[in-house]
């Protein structure tokens, strides 16, 4: 709750930096506000207090999350310095991703179907926002009105799921619902089914999980750079953080009834992301398409429900985003630079040589080598399908996994290649590479115990 | 007098919501888009509140939760017309099919 108070400070303060003529220490403010809010989410842990009539429970799954949405967002802000310092929205960008980030607190957070509804709302509404702010960069209006008209479509899915399980339980809180569903499992009637399904579709579309990812790749290569680094991280932790929460403790009763629907999403998210993001030549539009490929194993936690997919999946979802944080400074200095091709990477590594090993480091913990993050965050993934009986969904996890190598190597070798005649010039400045340097710091020390970040749930 | 039954209610908020998502998927024109969207959450409004009168008369959940979503359908349509009016400027048209800088 001090959290949320915290971060919409931030929004708040911005707005009033344009009115009050403060904005050149608007920078410092948010870096020391999510500092703060850090520190709160750090003293919420172990207390389990239930917020607004029991709408919000903030538990250790829900704080775990929320620490690693404000540690992203700050690795964001320290990464955009050039971006927001000097720019005159700055003032705008600020509210509008701290407001951003309340909603996926309440995503990770909530405990009742209207505060998931309301997270989900806040997260994109914003974002559809940020996704259209260069206005006079015609793709970037074409991937606001695309996010748009995607995302109030979920919503109408979602909202119908919810309205479907409220005419079957007569409840929006998750408590209510699952004690509902445990003493009626075996009569329920058939408008729950199909709520049930209605959600995990919204959902889906909301995560980019094939067949709902068609928006994805656009939407991500339209948008400015930095919200494509937002979204790709904070939005994607957020959305699974609802997904698992609300399946995990409302529907985990009849998930013999979903959990194949969400299975087949999930292998088909990562072949579907793999195989297009074989062919791809441009950085940004790779990333997405890997977005969607990494759904596809975050699902696997979902569909592979027991007793450990909680920790499985805070391990992977913080791997993910630190990595993609870390990779996502190259993409906006890149942008910066005029061009996102892969290949205009020739030659990268004699010039840069500290970004480009931090790089490497990070393409190896994404793809899934050990000792790296990202590894163990796989590792806990499928073994959690396996146990569960899932053997053929590990076996198409493991294939993609090893066709994501590829692309992934792709750009490793591309840095390592002696320059072109189209080689960029890329400039890090010191913000960025101490974001760099953070990142491959979090990446070895979470590879080497992972147990720093799965003992806190 | 005899009440309307439950199910014929249901029938038309169903009804209405894959009118919208007809809309959403046949018309070009974004403003007509944005009306298909609007139709879908409406039709959500209904069921709640149909529920909540014939099943659960006792609270008021189901109220609640359509001047949520009365809401925000609000903001989402303030976003959806900021972002057309600057595809407009960008394109001189509100046809989807002009808007197709990004290709799969």
């Amino acid at each position: 709750m001090n959290i949320l108070i915290a971060i919409t400070a931030v929004g708040v303060l911005a707005m009033l930096s344009e009115i009050l003529n403060f904005r050149r220490f608007l920078y410092p403010i948010s870096l020391f506000v999510m500092l703060v809010a850090l520190a709160l989410t750090g003293m919420e842990w172990s207390h389990g207090v239930r917020y607004f009539n029991d709408m919000l429970y903030m538990d250790n799954y829900a704080v775990v999350f929320t620490g690693i949405m404000v540690v992203t967002t700050l690795l964001w802000f320290m990464m955009n310095e050039n971006f927001l310092n000097g720019n005159p929205r700055q003032a705008d960008f600020t509210a509008i991703i701290s407001f951003a980030l309340g909603g996926a607190m309440v995503m990770a957070g909530f405990s009742d179907l209207i505060m998931l509804f309301l997270g989900v709302e806040i997260l994109s509404i914003s974002m559809y926002v940020l996704a259209a702010s260069n206005k006079s960069e015609p793709r970037s209006n074409e991937a606001g009105f695309k996010y748009f008209l995607m995302g109030a479509f979920a919503s109408g899915f979602l909202l119908f799921g919810i309205a479907l399980v409220y005419g079957a339980t007569g409840s929006f809180n998750l408590r209510e619902i699952s004690e509902f569903v445990s003493e009626n499992n075996t009569d329920m009637s058939a408008i729950f089914y199909g709520g049930v399904l209605m959600i995990a579709a919204g959902l889906a579309f909301k995560v980019a999980a094939a067949p709902f990812h068609f928006w994805a790749p656009d939407v991500y290569e339209g948008s400015p750079t930095p919200f494509t680094a937002f979204m790709s991280t904070v939005v994607k932790t957020a959305a699974f953080a609802a997904f698992l929460r609300l399946f995990s403790t409302c529907f985990s009763e009849v998930s013999t009834w979903w959990s194949p629907v969400l299975a087949i999403m999930s292998a088909l998210s990562m072949l579907v992301g793999s195989i297009m993001a074989l062919r791809q030549t441009s950085l940004k539009r790779l990333l997405a398409w890997s977005g969607v490929a990494n759904a596809g194993y975050m699902l696997m936690a979902v569909v592979s429900l027991n007793e450990y997919s909680d920790t499985a999946l805070v391990l992977y979802a913080a791997a993910y985003s630190i990595a993609s944080i870390g990779i996502f400074t190259l993409v906006s200095n890149m942008t910066n630079a005029g061009n996102e091709e892969i290949s205009s990477l020739h030659g990268f590594s004699k010039v840069n040589r500290f970004p480009a090993l931090v790089i490497t480091v990070l393409m190896f913990s994404i793809a899934g080598i050990p000792p790296l993050a990202g590894f163990f965050g796989k590792y806990a993934i499928f073994a959690g399908a396996l146990k569960d009986g899932f053997v053929w969904l590990a076996v198409v996890a493991v294939l993609s996994s090893a066709i994501s190598v590829f692309y992934y190597l792709k750009v490793v070798v591309a840095m390592f290649q002696p320059a072109g005649r189209e080689a960029v010039q890329l400039e890090f400045n010191p913000g960025q590479s101490l974001v760099l340097g953070l990142v491959l710091v979090l990446v070895v020390v979470l590879g080497l115990v992972p147990a720093l970040i799965t003992t806190l749930i | 007098m005899s009440e309307i039954p439950l199910s014929h209610i249901l029938f038309v908020s169903t009804a209405l919501f894959f009118i919208g998502m007809y809309g959403m998927f046949t018309r070009r024109n974004m403003i007509t888009m944005l009306m298909s969207i609007e139709l879908m959450l409406n039709s959500v409004n209904i069921n709640f509140i149909a529920f909540n009168k014939y099943l659960f008369p006792g609270n008021l959940d189901g109220l609640f939760f359509t001047i949520f979503i009365i809401t925000i359908a609000a903001a989402e349509a303030a976003v959806a017309i900021a972002i057309i009016i600057n595809l407009y400027r960008n394109h001189k048209s509100i046809d989807v099919e002009e808007a197709d800088a990004l290709k799969h």
